[in-house]
């Protein structure tokens, strides 16, 4: 853990990581995409619209995924000033928040003809919207200082406060009585036929590997970003 | 706990010779409920079923409007650096400072607020489960609320910041007050909410001035 809060020892790991990421990816879209939105049965009760459930679920589950990296990241950060976490943290806001944005959105898109409304304000929802404003308060307010590293340091713990919201979202269809549905995975196993969960589980694959690839290059940049701020420094002095 | 209660008599004193700050949150929580029958219409039936949402919301507004200056005045003239020296625990400072805040934004609110419920057209059954859930609650925003002040303490376009920031934790408050008045207005048992907001102030009490005193020091380093 400690050995790679060395950045170029971290980003020669995610240099042997990413093609191999990159490749799985690209593996489970292109076999993904064609099952999820051709070759799965449609619902019984849904039709083809069951098809907008293959974003959204897993955009839905990458953008909790990517709040409890950065929550874990800025954790780690402010515990053992792991300076790579921080940098996992900061590159997971913008894809965190981009995915929450599109399930929002993909959700929005279903619920029009299946619950006859594009939104409720129940309890799933509006704790999805809190995560989405959660992110841009971390991503402004990581910017908002004169000095970078008090913006870290600032956005690290806001990002800690925010993480009291990731059980409630994902519990909130089980506490309340909600339009939408329960979770498809629960103790009593799971509720959706395989001919639509083998599709599921590779964009969820997929999305994440997507996020790994991202990340990563995301690391660098802040990486080459420092090293460019570091070289001007010492020029101008 | 001596210096607790000296630290608040500090700040309550500080409050009484800035009265004006105070005044200015309990006028603007006044004026912002009133503007609403002029926005909505005052018909009787729609301002009676909004009425819990709007004082909610504007009191939420204006414990915001409080906290951009609960710990920047003493920041600039350098009491805060003494105060997070001195040989006192820093979340004891920082519990103080928000139970002066709360004293001097959250109570007033709570006071006034039965009476602007009146102007909305409340029944008269839900004035007590007002009061009681604005006293669960308005702590419980002073305590959110600090942090979000501390953690933007010499950022830039704080007073854009501070909101972005702070609102969507206030939801969950916000959600379960409005239910409280709402269902005991309407005659049923509100028991379980009240126990919710019960509860979000016992989590943001053990919480919030950890975190606080985390982020002023790292503020102030």
């Amino acid at each position: 853990m400690h050995a790679f809060a060395n950045p170029t020892r971290f980003l020669k790991l995610a240099a042997a990581i990413q093609p191999w990421a990159a490749g799985l990816c690209i593996l489970c879209f292109a076999i993904g995409i064609p099952m999820a939105l051709v070759f799965s049965p449609p619902d019984y009760q849904q039709g083809d619209t069951v098809r907008i459930m293959y974003v959204h679920v897993p955009s839905a589950w990458m953008g909790l995924f990517a709040y409890g990296v950065m929550a874990a990241g800025s954790a780690s950060y402010l515990i053992w000033r792991h300076a790579v976490a921080n940098m996992i943290a900061k590159a997971s806001a913008p894809i965190g928040a981009m995915f929450t944005a599109l399930c929002l959105l993909t959700g929005m898109l279903w619920g029009e003809p299946m619950w006859g409304t594009p939104w409720v304000w129940d309890a799933r929802l509006t704790s999805m919207l809190v995560l989405f404003f959660l992110y841009l308060g971390y991503m402004a307010l990581g910017d908002a200082f004169d000095s970078p590293e008090q913006g870290d340091k600032a956005a690290a713990i806001l990002a800690l406060v925010g993480s009291v919201n990731l059980p409630i979202i994902k519990f909130s269809v089980d506490w309340w009585n909600s339009l939408h549905q329960p979770s498809i995975f629960s103790m009593a196993g799971v509720s959706v036929d395989t001919a639509m969960l083998a599709p599921l589980f590779l964009m969820v694959g997929a999305f994440q590997f997507y996020y790994v690839v991202v990340v990563f290059m995301r690391v660098r940049a802040q990486v080459l970003a420092a090293k460019v701020r570091a070289a001007r420094l010492k020029r101008a002095t | 706990m001596k210096s607790f209660l000296t630290l608040i008599s500090r700040d309550l004193r500080l409050s009484i010779r800035h009265r004006a700050d105070t005044i200015m949150v309990a006028g603007f929580f006044a004026i912002t409920v009133i503007l609403f029958p002029f926005g909505i219409g005052p018909e009787p039936g729609v301002l009676e079923r909004v009425g819990a949402g709007i004082l909610w919301v504007t009191a939420l507004l204006a414990s915001l409007l409080s906290l951009d200056h609960l710990f920047s005045d003493d920041e600039q003239d350098g009491a805060l650096d003494l105060l997070l020296t001195a040989p006192v625990a820093p979340t004891t400072v920082v519990a103080a400072k928000i139970t002066a805040h709360w004293l001097t934004t959250g109570l007033p609110l709570t006071l006034l607020a039965p009476i602007l419920g009146v102007t909305l057209q409340m029944p008269s059954e839900s004035t007590a489960p007002m009061i009681l859930a604005l006293l669960l609650g308005t702590p419980t925003l002073s305590l959110i609320g600090a942090v979000g002040a501390a953690l933007t303490l010499g950022a830039r376009r704080r007073g854009v910041l501070l909101p972005l920031v702070i609102l969507p934790l206030y939801i969950p408050v916000l959600i379960f007050g409005v239910g409280a008045i709402d269902t005991s207005g309407m005659g049923f048992n509100a028991n379980g909410l009240f126990a919710v907001l019960g509860g979000f102030l016992l989590m943001a009490a053990a919480l919030c001035p950890w975190a606080t005193a985390v982020a002023l020091r790292l503020a102030s380093e």
